[in-house]
């Protein structure tokens, strides 16, 4: 059986299609069969970020409608061979993604894959609740701030009732926090949250702090999932995502500025 | 306990369905906790001068809640309710007036041409011994929606995070809370509330009137407290609590905030 995880946030813009891709990658190049799915319709472009959108035919609502079959509209990546990209439709309207059709869809991919990434929309729209609907596990993708804090929040009791684990009474989704875009240095001058007080108000399981970094544009620029970017902060801090996603335990990278500071701020009274 | 009867709904076919379409829509029966305002005196012009302050204080309290009109506390059932301007009164204040309890036939038509429904008298509200004219004393209770809490047993325990947006309501007994209640959540219950950890969203304690009622937490950081309808928002909370046990109780109808 095929775990899906779905990475979702409240907010938008936050770094949730750079994690799917990052994610997907990383699960492939570990040997799991992995296939990522772009929930964004209208707004595709988990492809662009795949380096993929030249080699879109079908797409995930034509599959859906019946238009085409699962095979044809998957696109195989060039660079992992356990990993494929079902893109999202740029011309449908939201209402494509039927919950019928998602579910039979997952459950196709379900019988040849081990993991499917689904890349959400923001909020609580249709597409997002479709993206959520059938997930075993919730990547919350935060940014250190307090608006994106109190929409992860808000995300978190939705998929604690409106899944489909919440709605047959199935063990729960499991839920797993991701903080993206991090500074240390701005966390230091009090400009952001840092992870403990983040982690304080959400008190779920920390995947990874992602740090603020050059190399994620760069990476989507060239269409490479950061990730592929072994030398970068942020593709790093992915590859630990995946590996203690996967079960492993690793220190937290990323947290400090430059050197010293930071935990001291959380100890004094 | 239930104001609302509804329809006991088993499965019931609603004419013969064609063999293959599935069905849309379950009729069930479900109960709803909402603010009663209890009239006792027909100058909505007093209610209108006594009512917004009481909002302004506690804006998001109000905000979409379907509030229900109480007759039964009118000195007489022949005597005509401003309902047009009470109803607009309401609306203007982000309420949503529902229906109407008590009173009397022609209060009744009344109510009926503002849309409102006339709501069973069977269940009398638990008196209170609230002495405000307008308190949201909360006089129905049943299941809140949104989280899985069942009804039958007299206590709850809750061992999750309690989500912005969540709502957890205890009926007839007390409800623990051993994670964080977040901002924008809300725990009810018609005995006490205990939160083990950060209370940072609303607890509302003797829902159904128990002025006995306690909310004991471990660090309190609540938006809104609540005993028996006696309630304060985070403003008029001490904010010296943060970290320390505290008990939130009613003393000859004042609320209460003390560390112990
Ligand atoms: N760690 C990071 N460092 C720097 N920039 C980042 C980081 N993560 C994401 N970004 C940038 O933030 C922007 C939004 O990222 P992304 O598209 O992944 O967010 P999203 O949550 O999928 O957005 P949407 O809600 O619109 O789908 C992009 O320009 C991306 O390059
Ligand atoms: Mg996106």
């Amino acid at each position: 059986m095929a775990r899906t995880i779905v990475i979702t946030s409240g907010k938008g813009g936050v770094g949730k299609t750079t994690t799917a891709a990052a994610m997907a990658m990383g699960l492939a190049q570990r040997g799991q069969r992995t296939a990522v799915i772009d929930f964004d319709v209208g707004l595709r472009n988990l492809d662009l970020i795949m380096g993929c959108e030249r080699r879109v035919v079908y797409d995930f609502a034509n599959v859906i409608n019946g238009e085409a079959n699962l095979n044809q509209a998957l696109i195989r990546d060039k660079r992992c061979e356990h990993l494929s990209i079902l893109p999202a439709s740029q011309t449908r309207d939201k209402e494509a993604l039927t919950q019928e059709g998602v579910g039979q869809v997952l459950d196709e991919l379900g019988k040849t894959y081990d993991y499917i990434v689904c890349d959400s929309p923001a909020g609580i729209e249709h597409g997002a609740v479709m993206a959520m609907f059938f997930a075993d596990d919730a990547v919350v993708v935060t940014n250190p701030e307090v608006s994106s804090v109190r929409d992860s929040d808000r995300m978190l009791g939705i998929l604690a009732s409106k899944s489909r684990r919440a709605l047959e009474n199935d063990e729960p989704i499991r839920e797993f926090l991701l903080l993206t875009r991090y500074s240390p240095e701005r966390v230091a001058r009090g400009e952001m949250l840092g992870v403990e007080d983040v982690q304080e108000i959400l008190s779920l399981n920390l995947l990874s702090v992602i740090p603020e970094s050059m190399a994620v544009l760069n990476a989507s620029n060239a269409g490479n999932p950061v990730i592929l970017d072994h030398e970068s902060d942020a593709g790093q801090a992915y590859a630990d995502m995946v590996a203690r996603y996967l079960g492993e335990e690793r220190p937290m990278h990323f947290l400090e500025p430059e050197r010293k500071g930071l935990f001291s701020r959380f100890f004094r009274g | 306990m239930s104001l609302t009867t509804g329809v006991p709904a088993k499965d019931q076919p609603v004419g013969d369905p064609p063999a293959s379409s599935a069905p849309a829509f379950e009729l069930k029966a479900a109960a709803f906790i909402m603010p009663v305002i209890r009239l006792l005196r027909l100058d909505m012009d007093a209610v209108e001068a006594q009512l917004m302050p009481k909002v302004q204080q506690a804006p998001a309290f109000f905000q979409h809640t379907p509030v229900v009109i109480e007759l039964s506390a009118l000195p007489s059932e022949d005597e005509e309710v401003g309902f047009p301007q009470l109803v607009g009164l309401l609306r203007g204040l982000g309420m949503i007036p529902v229906g109407v309890r008590g009173g009397g036939g022609a209060q009744h038509e009344a109510a009926k041409a503002m849309e409102l429904a006339i709501l069973s008298d069977k269940t009398k509200p638990v008196k209170t011994s609230v002495g405000d004219d307008v308190a949201p004393e909360p006089a129905v209770a049943a299941q809140a929606i949104g989280s899985p809490v069942g009804v039958e047993t007299g206590s709850h325990l809750i061992d999750r995070p309690v989500r912005s947006g969540q709502r957890v309501y205890a009926a007839g007994g007390d409800l623990t809370v051993i994670a964080a209640v977040n901002s924008g959540a809300e725990l009810m219950a018609d005995g006490n509330i205990h939160v083990y950890a950060p209370l940072r969203g609303r607890a509302i304690a003797g829902l159904r009137g128990d002025t006995k009622a306690r909310i004991f937490c471990s660090d309190l950081q609540a938006e809104l407290v609540s005993v028996a309808g006696h309630y304060r928002v985070s403003d008029s909370i001490p904010a010296n609590l943060k970290g320390c046990l505290t008990q939130v109780f009613l003393d000859h109808d004042v609320l209460r905030i003390e560390p112990f």
